[in-house]
């Protein structure tokens, strides 16, 4: 870790107030990025901590909510307008990290952690294009249990980590940003990069820019919905595939489908052609599974991952088995 | 170990033969198995309280003044040595007083190996340390730096920069084959045993099963990581550690440094967890000489990571168990050839070959393990060395065998239950699996067991596994303790011994009380420092065994200078040692209880505040004569998915057959703790070793699965409570056997469930996709 200074902002304007400063960083919880920087991974001369920014919760005119950057995980997770009205939102919360951990982070933070393929933390042992552009990657060749099978480059497979993203992005949730100057809105399904040839370029976040807040639009689906995270032990642990999902059914046919992946690409993954492939149609295991094989098409395994296209196609099944209930 | 030692063990165990068992410790059972008072009750652990409030003190927490804090650097290649070493920028970093690396590090001495031979040697990794420049795994220190704080020391370890000259490692199992070491001994066995023809069996036998199993590199790691505070003091060492070996510590630190044995001084009062990682490995080492060369106190507190690049694990290991059965489900052979990695550096052995011994019955055995050679740190003894990965692969070679035959697998254990030691024919001290598996059955309720589980739950099927486990009994020679009783009646015991968190002194108080015929309250017991009576380590289940020995016989030595310094004014005049017992906070006459005095009026009139007598555990000539060993019967009962192949585990039995147990509370723990090791061993952890470096890439708790709450069922622990008559108190040692068998138990359900049988643990989800 090297020194930093540290100072606290209360308000969006006092938190942009400092000179653009490149190495200036956001603190939120706490809960990845000081890891980042007790390890070395990254390094950090200014850190502004913007967990005590409004915390608000509210209702927006189009039914849906608005999220200030600063909730905490656990709030999220506990608001009764969430369970009620996207479940898997709250399911994907508490999946995620422990108890005391969700108690820090913040929602801000949670959009923005960074991967944590094993290969990414050491520093000093292993190459990462995504720590070092250009460096090289030791994880392909390596242990991939824990990598991408979609959307992944030559130069990196690193899956993003978050369990809260996944369950945002099936339901179009919209990204605000301020940088002091102009404020952006970004869709989710746009606030993130695939690596490509630049795997150290994980989102659209513009230097010195500040998430303030997410806006999760109404989705009546979205109450018929929940969050399954598959994974190495029954807590604490990051996804080896996860599936958010979201269903209506109308008159025996699938009305509005939401689908999306965790642990299998380097975003949280909406799985738009399975989607596609499921509206309209009446459901059923065989149209579920037609639908993950769809989405898997272009699925390529490392090695070491192999086994997440069947737990994938598996585990959409029964996810979307376990929503149609009785309809399927 | 050595053909000679073969040679010297197997002559004594011969002689004993003959000798009668009178003669021998243990020939007449201890007398306190009879009498318990408090031994045998729950008492809550004495240590609690203090460890409850933050008031016990761990070695990284012991106050200094003028401290330096450690950081370290690390190697990243697996062999070779150093070429370009430049620590100026290091050296320039805020904070920082001193960078120690080969270049400037004092000479030091390699340490001597843990062994059964002394029991003042705790090395682990037999390697000059900081001597040179070379290489020898993926993560030895090549620089340690000392700093003003913990943050300063940190960050100036990120700027030593290093370039190394790369030479081609051995760091794959399959490839060091070829290589493969056979020793002659494994421990104080013999390594290679034949009896009958195993392979004559085999062709022959109505049933066989012939299969490999593995298991991987397991990692430490206790919830406190490895720390020490050291100072240099009047050209005295003295060193706050965090050990389950005090005076082996201080041995070795004496020979690395060239100092007299009681030049160093070791004081570990409390340990966070031991398992057998807690022994010598560089890093206290390394901080004594930091501490030497920058003439100033020193802390090192090793990080989760550098946990994993220095201290070593439980070896990775290859199985092969062959059995053949004849129609009616009774042995007739018992092959168990195996590889297992030890590095030449390494003193360890993983000595599962030696679990299939005593297990069974058997016409004919056929047993050898190997040695492989990796450039890896040095592997070390964990929970049940041996037996935790031994018994997965016997254990689960057994449940094949009943599965073919088609035999419920209990009943295939109890028809081929020994009598008496299957290998050497010695008779067994005590032994009642039988009893422990209707003990288990009941409570776990196996007469739901199919030989194909048929019950479900939506996309769950549910499978019910049993296995054995088993630990020998071990008591250590040379164990000590110190007994004084005062003029206000009250005794304390004293013994450099151990409390990693089992209850050592808590359990040692109830023992010391009845012992001495005195309440509770009125006895203490000091332990965790090396200016106490010496202290064979907490190590293959033997402290509490070998802790009873040496107060029992310091109890007898006391009774002696106690009817001494009473006189002839005594109505104790005139009896001798073995006519008296401790009772009512004092002597009396075995047969006339008129006849006694108490502590405190034999003191007084002798005009003394106290008096102190040693004693010390004797030669452990009874584990040569009888067959000793504690055995469990586990059950489980867990789910598998089918959508995703995750195990749940629903249930766990433990019932255990280990002589008397002298404190419910403290053994249920010991226990319940072996098995959630167990749960992980089997389901979760895994050591990976990228072969293309040497380096360990599950250097976290995030990348290395323990078990978490939210993975363990509701464990339920029983036991026998027959006691040995041939032990201390009639107890055999309990902080092993816990973990012992669980794997295998696991992995039968998991067939049970999905007819899907897995011999390479972890048992992760993809292998039952």
């Amino acid at each position: 870790m090297t020194p930093f200074s540290y100072r606290v902002a209360t308000s969006t304007t006092e938190a942009l107030a400092a000179a653009p400063d490149s190495s200036e960083r956001f603190l939120g919880g706490g809960t990845n990025l000081v890891d980042l920087l007790r390890q070395n991974v990254e390094q950090a001369d200014a850190l502004v901590d913007v967990s005590r920014l409004p915390a608000s919760i509210d209702e927006t005119e189009d039914g849906g909510l608005w999220v200030g950057a600063a909730v905490r995980n656990t709030a999220l997770a506990a608001d009764p307008r969430i369970g009620a009205r996207y479940p898997m939102l709250s399911r994907a919360l508490l999946s995620g990290a422990s108890a005391q951990i969700r108690n820090m982070a913040t929602v801000g933070g949670n959009l923005l952690q960074r991967t944590r393929c094993a290969y990414f933390y050491d520093v000093p042992g292993a190459r990462c294009n995504k720590r070092v552009s250009g460096a090289g990657c030791d994880a392909i060749g390596g242990f991939t249990r824990y990598h991408a099978i979609l959307g992944a480059s030559e130069q990196c497979a690193a899956t993003h980590p978050s369990d809260m993203c996944v369950a945002l992005m099936a339901l179009d949730t919209v990204v605000h940003l301020d940088d002091g100057n102009e404020k952006r809105r970004l869709p989710l399904s746009e606030f993130y990069r695939l690596p490509g040839n630049t795997p150290h370029f994980e989102t659209e976040l513009r230097t010195g820019e500040l998430v303030t807040g997410i806006q999760i639009p109404s989705c009546r689906a979205a109450v018929n919905s929940t969050y399954r995270k598959v994974r190495d032990r029954s807590s604490y642990a990051f996804a080896l595939v996860s599936v958010a999902a979201a269903m209506r059914v109308e008159n025996g046919v699938i009305a509005d489908i939401r689908l999306a992946l965790g642990g299998v690409a380097p975003r949280p993954w909406r799985a738009a052609k399975a989607e596609a492939a499921l509206a309209g149609r009446a459901p059923s295991q065989e149209a579920f599974r037609n639908a993950a094989d769809a989405e898997l098409a272009d699925a390529r395994a490392l090695g070491g991952n192999a086994f997440k296209i069947p737990l994938a196609r598996s585990t959409i099944a029964a996810v979307l088995g376990e929503l149609a209930g009785d309809a399927a | 170990m050595s053909k000679l030692q073969n040679a010297i063990v197997g002559g004594v165990r011969r002689v004993l033969g003959q000798v009668p068992a009178g003669w021998l410790p243990g020939g007449t059972p201890d007398p306190l198995i009879q009498r318990r008072v408090s031994l045998g009750t729950q008492q809550p652990r004495i240590d609690g309280p203090d460890k409850v409030r933050g008031g016990a003190r761990f070695a990284a927490e012991v106050p200094m003044d003028g401290l330096l804090y450690t950081a370290l650097v690390h190697a990243t290649i697996a062999r070779g040595r150093i070429a370009e070493l430049d620590t100026g920028a290091a050296e320039a970093a805020p904070g920082v007083a001193l960078v120690m690396t080969h270049r400037n590090a004092p000479k030091l001495a390699v340490p001597p190996p843990i062994g059964m031979t002394s029991m003042k040697a705790a090395g682990n990794n037999i390697l000059p340390i900081m001597q040179d420049p070379e290489i020898r795994w993926n993560g030895q220190t090549v620089a340690l730096i000392l700093a003003e704080s913990q943050e300063e020391a940190d960050h100036a370890a990120t700027l030593v920069q290093v370039r190394y000259e790369t030479e081609r490692a051995r760091t794959r199992f399959e490839e060091a084959k070829a290589d493969a070491r056979t020793p002659d001994s494994i421990l104080i066995e013999k390594n290679r045993l034949l009896k009958g023809n195993a392979e004559a069996a085999l062709t022959a036998a109505a049933h066989r099963t012939d299969a490999v199993y593995r298991t991987p590199w397991y990692n430490h790691n206790p919830i406190e990581p490895h720390a020490a505070t050291v100072l240099w003091k009047d050209g005295r060492l003295i060193v706050h550690d965090a050990t389950q070996m005090l005076n082996g510590t201080a041995g070795s630190l004496a020979k690395v440094f060239g100092l007299k044995d009681d030049q160093v001084h070791v004081s570990s009062p409390f340990v966070g967890g031991g398992f057998g990682g807690k022994a010598l490995w560089d890093h206290q080492i390394l901080a004594a000489a930091a501490a030497k060369l920058a003439k100033r106190p020193v802390r090192i507190v090793l990080r989760r990571s550098s946990m994993y690049r220095l201290i070593g694990g439980r070896a990775e290991t290859e199985q092969r168990v062959a059995l053949a059965a004849d129609a009616r489900g009774k042995l007739t052979a018992l092959l168990h050839h195996g590889y297992s990695v030890k590095p030449l550096h390494s003193v360890c052995d993983e000595q599962y070959g030696l679990t299939g011994r005593s297990l069974y019955a058997c016409e004919s055995f056929d047993i050898v393990q190997h040695h492989l050679d990796l450039d890896v740190v040095a592997n070390t003894f964990m929970r049940g060395p041996g037996e935790a990965v031994g018994t997965f692969a016997i254990e689960s070679a057994i449940d094949e065998l009943a599965h073919d035959i088609g035999m419920d697998p209990v009943a295939l254990r109890l028809r081929n239950l020994p009598d008496r030691d299957p290998v050497s024919g010695a008779p067994h001290s005590q032994s009642d699996p039988a009893k422990a598996w209707q003990m288990g059955a009941d409570q776990f309720g196996w007469n739901r067991w199919e030989r194909r589980s048929t019950r479900r739950e939506g996309e769950w099927r549910l499978g019910l596994g049993c296995a054995t486990g088993t630990f020998p009994y071990a008591r250590m020679p040379g164990m000590s303790v110190r007994i004084t009783v005062d003029d206000e009646g009250r005794a304390t015991v004293a013994s450099a011994a151990h409390e990693m968190g089992m209850g050592t002194a808590t359990v040692q108080r109830q023992h010391a009380a009845d012992r001495l015929g005195l309440p509770l309250e009125r006895v203490d017991v000091r332990i965790g420092d090396t200016s106490l009576p010496f202290a064979t380590m907490a190590g293959g289940s033997s402290q509490t065994a070998s802790l009873g020995a040496a107060i029992t016989a310091a109890s007898s030595k006391l009774a002696g200078e106690l009817v001494r310094l009473a006189g002839n004014d005594t109505p104790l005049a005139g009896l001798r040692a073995n006519d008296l017992e401790f009772a009512e906070g004092g002597l009396r006459c075995v047969g006339d209880p008129s006849r006694q005095e108490s502590f405190a009026s034999i003191l007084r009139r002798a005009g003394r505040r106290q008096i102190s007598v040693e004693g010390e555990s004797s030669a452990p000539l009874e584990m040569l004569k009888f067959a000793m060993h504690s055995t469990s019967a586990i059950f489980c009962e867990l789910r598998v998915s089918e959508a995703t192949g995750e195990v749940r585990v629903t249930r766990l039995v433990g019932a255990f057959d280990c002589g008397r147990i002298l404190n419910p509370k403290t053994a249920a723990s010991q226990f319940r703790g072996g098995m959630i090791m167990g749960l992980g061993m089997a389901l979760t952890e895994e050591t990976l070793l990228d072969p293309r470096n040497g380096r360990i890439m599950s250097a976290s708790l995030t990348d290395y699965h323990v078990p978490v709450h939210l993975d363990l069922p509701e464990i339920d622990v029983l036991w026998t409570d027959i006691p040995d008559p041939r032990a201390p108190m009639g107890a055999r040692g309990i902080g092993e056997i816990g973990i012992t068998g669980v794997a295998a138990a696991v992995a039968n359900a998991v067939f049970n469930a999905t007819g899907k049988r897995v011999r390479d643990l972890p048992i992760t989800l993809d292998k039952l996709l």
